[in-house]
């Protein structure tokens, strides 16, 4: 299916968000994630199912002032 | 300085965005002798994976985390960076700030307080970036927020203190608040004036990361910043519109 990954188009085989990070290659502790502008904590990443054109964001420690 | 449950030993307080290099900001953290860091959260991008290089980075300086809600413009948005930071960076601290405009990164206010409300009920320990308004900054320490964050001027904008009279105001108003001065700081003078002022603590980015030499400014950040806080504790005297003779009238010789 096509999902939006960090606004981008993408394409996954993953049915759930903690498949979609293995899928991806990311550390599950060096990310925090959302769903439809929805927070979704570490814990629950297994239950959240993806739906096509569902938004996923990804975000990582950056930067900030 | 006592900052919700933490000491905090510095006054000068640093943000980590803009630096030349993570090298340059850990030499400029260290030369500040600073303990509190803001930080970010962004999209992270698997191919380039910065998120956790500078992660490490910044935990290896053993400082205090102060995680941002820059760049929401909703309460929404500031919301759910907050859960998102407090779970990135475990840390119950959040720099809430929510945009108001555009163009001078004005906070809403409005937007803040119910941010803060709803933040501060569910055990996050809010430090909002917040304007000079007396009555936004009572509403805001009403929901709980120890800590006020007011400008002193726009976001990287270098331009110091734009309304002295305002943030002496806030400081006279508010005693017993934690009030530290966040933005529009473009000097080590400037951090100087906001101490002198009574303010707990200074926040500066730009001005240090975009200096010639990073690591240098953020020394001279932090001298200025005790200096003001030294001049504040010791009593200032007040200006006059004329002069005063120091040296005594008494015992001078009739020589002309």
């Amino acid at each position: 299916m096509e999902l939006f990954l960090n606004g981008e188009p993408r394409q996954t085989r993953a049915a759930d968000l903690a498949a979609l990070l293995t899928e991806l290659g990311y550390a599950e502790q060096g990310v925090a994630t959302a769903v439809n502008g929805r927070f979704v904590p570490r814990p629950e990443r297994a239950a959240v199912c993806l739906a096509p054109r569902d938004r996923v964001e990804i975000l990582a420690p950056m930067q900030g002032g | 300085m006592r900052v919700f449950d933490m000491e905090i030993h510095s006054r000068l307080w640093l943000g980590s965005a803009r630096y030349p290099s993570p090298a340059v900001l850990a030499a400029a953290v260290r030369a500040a002798r600073c303990d509190v860091v803001t930080v970010s959260l962004r999209r992270e991008n698997a191919v380039a994976g910065a998120g956790a290089p500078f992660h490490a980075l910044i935990r290896e300086l053993g400082v205090n985390l102060l995680p941002n809600t820059a760049g929401c413009h909703s309460v929404r948005e500031a919301v759910t960076t907050a859960h998102m930071a407090r779970e990135l960076f475990g840390t119950p601290w959040i720099k809430l700030e929510v945009i108001g405009e555009g163009e001078l990164l004005q906070p809403d206010v409005f937007g803040l307080v119910e941010a803060a409300r709803l933040l501060c009920a569910e055990g996050f320990q809010v430090f909002p970036y917040t304007t000079t308004d007396l009555g936004v900054a009572e509403r805001l320490l009403a929901a709980g927020c120890e800590v006020l964050m007011p400008w002193a001027g726009p976001i990287g904008s270098g331009r110091g203190l734009t309304d002295p009279f305002a943030l002496r105001a806030l400081r006279a108003h508010f005693p017993a608040a934690t009030l530290v001065v966040d933005a529009g700081i473009g000097r080590p003078s400037h951090a100087a004036q906001a101490m002198e002022l009574g303010f707990d603590a200074v926040l500066a980015n730009t001005a240090v990361a975009l200096a010639g030499n990073p690591e240098t400014m953020a020394g001279a950040f932090a001298a200025s910043t005790a200096a003001g806080r030294a001049g504040w504790e010791a009593g200032l005297m007040s200006a006059r519109d004329f002069a005063e003779a120091s040296t005594p009238v008494v015992g001078q010789a009739w020589l002309a």
